[in-house]
């Protein structure tokens, strides 16, 4: 039986998703914005989700964001994360409208965010691939 | 044309709530099937319907005509109703619309899992694709949900505490509840984390068992001598279906619209209801149910819970059986059982001259939910 811990699970990119794997890897977080309704939005699709137009184009990420919930892990319900308790998995809001799943880093007490707070991007390796995440941004 | 009171609840039935050791989900729904039928007096053969939420922790192709084919029956319509925890009042609904349609007779619906002895799978995965930043488990959803909510209306850990508390409390009276031990505030607060702002004691049970209802018209009910029909006065659904991360509001859900349809097909308004079995996978979900359904104003659910009272005694006696924190932590149809029993005034803790139950279900991360308003036994 092997001691090594289990690996963190990667974002496998398809056609759709791998520009904006491939943009974080050169260092820009980027979103879908619709040619047609000036709708802007994450995770990656085919179709605005508002106005159903397929016309659409990557666009840049300011790094701005706010925070609008989170919580702090506990209990590691996948084992890859058991040596990372406590750990914080955020929503979070970016400047440009869209909102995602990412984690708060450099926290300090993570019980002591406070909603709305704003936060900025900071891009990060994890086994390789470059992910998005947000630390507190200073007052 | 409304349907209030159109059709009754005529039988209800239900197996032993906790571990079912090499029992499958099949024979779980079977054994429920049986003991509503009995509880209604009719005989199988008259059921020509047969609707089933498929058994979480594990989704199997054509569940329902398995089940279908383990009863021996052959049913006119029927399958299985695809909205999580939404789905076994939401297949009571469709079970309704389609006797009054002209479509069956005598429905059967019911749902069995055995999540506690089998697959937890369901309860532990990823939620999404975001497994690269260790978002997984369906506590971790709710827990978000609950920071927002403490976060944007001063919502307490004691307030989410008053809730595991009522249904503990509540629980110690009923013989079919599993968890069987009271809990006080201060236990809770000594409550290990799980997924902050979340507990242990926040989190609902893992529970193996079945439960089941036969649903047909008030007039057939009557024909049949059925027992102790209990009528459906309204109900209703709310499809918030987006991810929590992609809800432009963390706070309020469609939980709202589905209680305006069934009040407003049950003629009803809050005030009128006497007791409320709410789904309760965790506590901030009757928190906020309170809210969405206008029992408070929103943001107010937590200063309810905690000041207004929903104990036996207070001012909205809630899941008075233990709900899914404390009965079994199946997805909902025992919350619906027991919303029978209070109606028939047979509850294990029954509560006074009650004459409305309203009973909440709701599934994924608050992405589904529905409404169901019982009357008193006919």
């Amino acid at each position: 039986m092997s001691d090594a811990a289990p690996a963190i699970p990667l974002p496998v990119p398809d056609a759709l998703s791998a520009p904006y794997w491939a943009a974080l890897d050169a260092g820009r977080h980027t979103f879908q914005r619709c040619r047609v309704c000036n709708n802007a939005w994450l995770p990656p699709r085919h179709e605005c989700p508002r106005c159903l137009a397929a016309d659409w184009s990557w666009e840049d990420a300011s790094g701005a964001a706010r925070l609008i919930s989170w919580v702090v892990y506990h209990t590691a319900f996948h084992p890859a994360f058991k040596a990372r308790l406590p750990y914080t998995v955020a929503v979070v809001e970016l400047a440009e409208g869209p909102r995602l799943i990412s984690n708060i880093v450099d926290a300090g007490d993570p019980e002591a965010l406070v909603i709305d707070q704003p936060l900025r991007l900071t891009i990060e390796r994890e086994g390789g691939v470059a992910v998005p995440r947000f630390r507190p941004e200073p007052a | 044309m409304s349907l209030r009171a159109k059709a009754v609840i005529a039988g209800v039935g239900h197996t032993a709530f906790g571990a079912h050791e090499g029992r499958s989900t099949v024979s779980l729904n079977v054994e429920a099937i049986r003991s509503a039928l009995a509880d209604a007096n009719v005989e199988k053969d008259a059921v020509d319907a047969l609707f089933l939420k498929y058994p979480t922790s594990a989704f199997e192709f054509t569940y329902g005509q398995k089940v279908a084919e383990a009863v021996g029956l052959q049913p006119r319509i029927g399958g299985v109703w695809d909205q999580a925890g939404a789905a076994n009042v939401g297949a009571i609904m469709f079970a309704v619309m389609a006797i009054e349609a002209g479509q069956c007779e005598i429905a059967v619906v019911s749902f069995a899992d055995n999540p506690k002895t089998g697959s937890r799978g369901a309860i532990a995965k990823a939620i999404g694709p975001d497994e690269v930043f260790g978002w997984f488990g369906a506590a971790a959803g709710y827990a978000m949900i609950a920071r927002r909510h403490m976060g944007q209306w001063g919502t307490t850990a004691d307030q989410l505490g008053a809730v595991a508390v009522n249904a503990r409390t509540n629980a110690l009276a009923n013989p079919h509840a599993q968890l069987r031990k009271p809990l006080t505030l201060d236990e809770y607060r000594q409550s290990r984390p799980i997924v902050s702002p979340l507990r242990r004691d926040d989190c609902c049970l893992v529970s193996d068992g079945g439960a089941a209802v036969v649903v047909m018209s008030a007039e057939r009910a009557k024909a049949l001598n059925v027992p102790a029909p209990v009528p459906i006065l309204g109900f209703g659904q709310g499809q918030t279906s987006w991810n929590v991360e992609l809800r432009p509001d963390l706070t309020s859900t469609m939980a709202k619209r589905s209680a305006q349809t069934a009040f407003a097909m049950a003629g009803l308004q809050p005030k009128d209801i006497d007791v409320a079995q709410f789904y309760d996978c965790f506590t901030i979900v009757p928190i906020m149910t309170l809210e969405d359904y206008g029992f408070c104003p929103a943001g107010a659910g937590g200063a309810f819970v905690a000041s207004e009272g929903i104990g036996p005694d207070g001012k909205l006696p809630l899941n008075t059986s233990g709900g899914l924190l404390a009965e079994s932590g199946m997805p909902g149809m025992q919350l619906v059982i027991e919303g029978v029993r209070q109606m028939r005034g047979t509850a294990a803790t029954q509560i006074p001259r009650a004459r409305t139950c309203i009973v909440s279900n709701q599934g994924g991360i608050m992405h589904t939910h529905s409404t169901l308003i019982l009357g008193e036994r006919a």
